[in-house]
């Protein structure tokens, strides 16, 4: 985390208030996650110079935005926002879109080329002569995302961007998103309440809960850390950053390798030693204890309890395990019911094996 | 059937509601822009002022710009003392009359405009870096357009339509304030009831055509608008 990307601020409105300090890394998508009303949107809205916190300091790439002396006005301040939804002008074309704020930029000719790239980047290039109304919801906010980035912002902040989009429309944009994400070399917030966005898309993530810093880190060591915390039900799970390692053609399937194990998963065509991303849920993981278990499921993990805590319904429990050995290990979370666990009589320290019934590849 | 006369008062009118229309919608612009997104005190008695024209009779606010811009009226003696003699039974003072009168036509439509906009286009616009003044201009007006025509429209046909205002301010005289109102009421008062209906029944089809032809173009505007 570079010191260059710091905001500090306290934002009260009537009841609710927001108090945060928080870094953000130079590139890559830091995720802002919490449930509704958590002040996720506000943070963002404080960043941009939307709202006006009482007191704060929010520093981009070194220049000063907001402290005590200062409050840069939204207009003055060298970012991008693309709003959940109505983020384009529906009075002017795609191509009046993209061109509002590059007239205002005062990048001259360098302008030109930074747009070009933005439209090439987000595949928006066939677009450009229609009306907005024109547009399917997806192709709004690849417009509105590039019309951001010709600016050449210090900050990229997007507030739900998906929120707005059938199932469909999202699984369209989410490509759009990762290449924006391992392409484009500025810090990104991007605010969301869906834990499926946040390991697909984000390198860092910021929970927030209730106005509060809940947590905050790599994803995939927060998921491990504290998932059970602030993720629901069935969104519960972790975030492994693995590696192919091995095919096996006869079955169609490849051997994916993470800090302190690996797991079969469909083969996805990808080259050996590709980076994958792989979502394991906590209920897609069964528990054995003794000798392996014989079983149709074909990834076991030996593992050891590292806690046992209560779920939302009494008659489930998490258990929070540990696989590989020290510094190389990674968490992973199961449910089974309170009665597996006394049955099994898992403690914390002792040994089991996980069995892993499902695995999804959600990115690279 | 329509004389001279009143070719007069109807060509007075036009020039009348023309030029009154052309100053309301200079005015109401950013009294409407700042009454849909000021958070001051001093909006809702502001408000309350702009709308009086509405529920007051035209012969109260009449009377009252009369004795204030009269020659022993404050005002009065300011356009006196700077030369411009004063406005009471001119042409000019017709026009301040009209758009004091009007003015609660011309504000309504483009408050509302504005207000229905919501904030998020100007917030867009100041993260493209375009400064206040710069997105009322690129983004506030093109986006209340159905507004403006809502306002030019029903400040121009209210401003044709007046009377009690007109006799107070500006009297009777004929070329220079008396209008189609007062001339029809002339033609009643000396028993010309042909004339009177050919005025009168004009000004009706008038009116409705105005506000038939608003209405086609609100239904247009609502589906093409945001």
């Amino acid at each position: 985390m570079s010191a260059d990307n710091h905001v500090s601020l306290q934002w009260v409105r009537s009841a609710f208030r927001l108090e945060v300090d928080i870094s953000l890394p130079s590139q890559g998508i830091t995720a802002v996650f919490g449930a509704s009303g958590s002040g996720k949107t506000s943070l963002l809205r404080c960043v941009a110079g939307l709202e006006r916190p009482s007191q704060g300091l929010v520093r981009m790439s070194g220049q000063v935005w907001q402290d005590a002396q200062t409050f840069l006005p939204t207009w003055r301040r060298p970012l991008g926002y693309v709003f959940q939804e109505a983020s384009l002008f529906e009075h002017l074309t795609v191509q009046g879109n993209l061109h509002f704020g590059l007239r205002r930029s005062a990048q001259g000719k360098a302008g030109q080329k930074h747009l070009q790239q933005a439209i090439e980047l987000l595949g928006i290039g066939h677009l450009l002569a229609r009306q907005v109304q024109a547009l399917s919801g997806g192709e709004r906010q690849r417009v509105a995302i590039a019309s951001a980035l010709a600016l050449q912002p210090r900050v990229l902040l997007l507030d739900e961007p998906l929120a707005a989009l059938d199932a469909a429309r999202r699984q369209d944009i989410l490509p759009w998103l990762e290449r924006l994400r391992d392409e484009v070399r500025i810090p990104m917030l991007y605010v969301t309440h869906a834990l499926d966005e946040v390991v697909r898309l984000a390198d860092h993530l910021l929970v927030l809960d209730q106005g509060k810093l809940a947590d905050s880190g790599p994803v995939a060591q927060v998921l491990g850390r504290s998932a059970a915390n602030f993720a629901s039900g069935e969104d519960l799970g972790v975030l492994l950053h693995a590696n192919v390692q091995e095919f096996d053609p006869a079955w169609h399937l490849m051997r994916v390798g993470f800090p302190g194990g690996s797991l079969w998963v469909k083969d996805k065509a990808l080259a050996l030693g590709a980076p994958v991303r792989v979502r394991v849920l906590a209920r897609d993981i069964s528990l054995a204890i003794g000798p392996p278990p014989v079983s149709s499921i074909q990834n076991l993990l030996p593992v050891t309890v590292l806690e046992m805590r209560a779920d939302a319904h009494p008659s489930q429990c998490l258990v929070r395990l540990s696989c590989g050995k020290d510094n190389d290990a990674s968490v992973l979370w199961a449910r089974i019911t309170a009665r597996a666990a006394h049955a099994l009589d898992l403690q914390t320290g002792a040994p089991a094996w996980a069995q892993v019934k499902a695995a999804a590849l959600v990115g690279a | 059937m329509i004389s001279p006369e009143d070719w007069n008062a109807i060509g007075l009118t036009l020039r009348l509601a023309g030029i009154s229309t052309l100053v309301l919608l200079l005015l109401s612009s950013p009294l409407a822009w700042w009454l849909a997104r000021s958070r001051s005190v001093w909006r809702a008695p502001v408000a309350a002022l702009t709308s009086l024209p509405l529920v007051l009779p035209p012969t109260v606010l009449g009377f009252y710009l009369l004795v204030t811009l009269g020659p022993d009226g404050p005002l009065g003696r300011l356009t006196l003392l700077m030369g411009l003699g004063t406005l009471p039974f001119s042409f000019a003072g017709l026009v301040v009359g009209s758009v004091v009168y009007s003015l609660p036509f011309a504000v309504q439509p483009l408050l509302h405009a504005f207000q229905n906009m919501g904030d998020r286009p100007l917030e867009l616009a100041a993260s493209l870096r375009a400064s206040p003044l710069d997105a009322f201009f690129s983004v506030a007006l093109p986006l209340a357009w159905p507004g403006f025509v809502s306002a030019a429209v029903l400040s121009f046909a209210h401003t044709i339509g007046e009377f009690g205002m007109v006799l107070m301010m500006g009297g009777n005289i004929p070329g220079q304030t008396r209008v189609l109102s007062t001339q029809i009421y002339g033609h009643v008062e000396s028993m010309a009831y042909t004339q009177a209906h050919a005025l009168a029944a004009g000004m009706l089809v008038f009116s409705f055509a105005v506000l038939l032809g608003l209405n086609l173009l609100q239904k247009r505007g609502l589906r093409m608008g945001p």
